[in-house]
């Protein structure tokens, strides 16, 4: 939506930042935006680590910049950004920020009025709420100045066959009949997240990521994509030259619900030269003993594998 | 052996499997007896598209017959695909371009695949069907 509201503001040479490390949901509007209004995407790189390439970053940022879209949280890597000195950075010089935090609402303390960002995104289904519904934050201002993006019922304010004024906000962006259902749904599913705290989600998920990131360095040829000093707990890895897919779907057998591929960040993961990871991701049910029966499953097929 | 014959010979085979790892182990070793696809054939040409790890297959026809070859980078697949051309090897373009693949579901591979994986299963049976049905267009305008 918003790449495509953007229209009206990207011209002829304009530069639009990203990062390497974007999920194809954030990179994939923004590259088709770049060709339809013949302005460049730029890449910001990362480090071995996984850390985004803060040096490389200053040196990126000017005013030719119309734009800095980047991920609060890899969901590859789980490298946090330090979105807020990203922000600071992108606004010295006038540069508008769009953080993807698809991957960071529901694994830490999100506050947008502290982040300073113009706009923040996130889907609800990554935050235990229902599919096809998600948030778009934007400052008032920014959102005004926006076209919409799609066109109906709800969203106007008068209409003649000569022409049309849009409703006001939020309502110039939601045009047809809007998904009550899902809005409720994923207003519970933060509710749970609140009731918990998500002070508490952090602690428990860090005490999990340490616990499984220590399990899982004994084992003999482990290659764990992604080490930021700065992570969630997600753990994307490698073992020796073992494809991901056959230890997958042995894990799969087992009962343990891994991703394997490439997470759509495809970028990313031929930055690293490799055929995808396994990715084991832990949230807020989890417990140690089921990164113990995850670590014993592991085990097994790779001994099946060898 | 016929093809119909062929899968019901690998359905019996498995029904000795009680436990999944045992199924596993034995598709890994299938993978070793392949005919394997000519390194020069290993281009974007041979790949099969929908798999998540790489798969190529070739297909030659030798005596009226396809002969297949492939090979994949992740050893479950390469068994999976073994199984396939276990089947469907040596067999004319008309028979294998009429085959059902029933057996993989009988094997109780279908339901261990998940969704993305078995996409990966239908592609390569998709690609070897297409191959069947290719040579068989091309043995009718031979005659024609």
């Amino acid at each position: 939506m918003l790449a495509s509201s953007f229209e009206n503001i990207i011209d002829k040479g304009d530069e639009i930042l990203i990062t390497a490390m974007e999920h194809h949901s954030n990179l994939v509007p923004w590259q088709q935006l770049c060709f339809k209004k013949d302005a460049k995407l730029k890449v910001v790189p990362i480090t071995d680590e996984g850390d985004l390439d803060m040096e490389f970053l200053d040196s990126m940022l000017s005013e030719k910049v119309k734009l800095l879209a980047f991920a609060h949280i890899s969901n590859v890597m789980g490298t946090i950004n330090p979105v807020k000195e990203i922000t600071a950075k992108a606004h010295k010089f006038g540069i508008p920020v769009v953080i993807d935090g698809a991957q960071a609402v529901a694994h830490a303390k999100v506050d947008v009025m502290d982040l300073d960002c113009e706009f923040y995104c996130f889907s609800a289904h990554k935050a235990y709420g229902p599919m096809g519904m998600g948030v778009l934050y934007g400052k008032q201002q920014w959102l005004n100045n926006l076209q919409p993006y799609q066109y109906g019922g709800e969203m106007i304010s008068t209409v003649s066959f000569e022409k049309t004024t849009f409703n006001e906000l939020p309502y110039k962006f939601e045009a047809g009949t809007p998904n009550v259902e899902g809005a409720l749904a994923m207003a519970e599913a933060f509710r749970y997240i609140d009731n918990i705290g998500i002070g508490n989600i952090v602690e428990h998920e860090d005490a999990l990521l340490k616990y499984a990131t220590e399990k899982l360095t004994e084992i003999d040829g482990m290659r764990i994509i992604g080490r930021s000093k700065n992570k969630t707990s997600v753990i994307s890895f490698l073992v020796g030259d073992i494809h991901p897919y056959d230890m997958g779907t042995l894990l799969d057998q087992m009962g343990v619900a891994v991703r394997t591929g490439n997470h759509c960040a495809q970028p990313l993961i031929d930055n690293f030269c490799i055929p995808g990871t396994v990715r084991a991701s832990f949230a807020v049910y989890n417990s140690r003993e089921e990164v113990d029966y995850f670590i014993g499953a592991l085990r097994k097929s790779l001994a099946m594998l060898a | 052996m016929t093809i119909k014959e062929k899968e019901d010979a690998l359905v019996s085979e498995f029904e000795m499997f009680d436990e999944w790892m045992d199924k596993y182990s034995y598709i890994i070793e299938l993978g070793k007896e392949m005919p394997l696809i000519d390194e020069k054939h290993k281009d974007p040409q041979h790949l099969i598209s929908g798999c998540q790890s790489r798969v190529w297959l070739n297909a030659e026809i030798k005596d009226g017959k396809i002969q297949f070859a492939a090979d994949s980078d992740a050893v479950i697949t390469k068994g999976i695909i073994s199984l396939l051309l276990k089947v469907v090897g040596n067999e004319e373009p008309k028979d294998i371009a009429g085959a059902n693949f029933g057996f993989l579901e009988k094997i109780g591979l279908k339901d261990h695949l998940s969704p993305t994986r078995a996409n990966g299963l239908v592609s390569m049976v998709r690609q070897i069907k297409l191959y069947a049905k290719a040579f068989q267009l091309k043995n009718m305008n031979q005659r024609n």
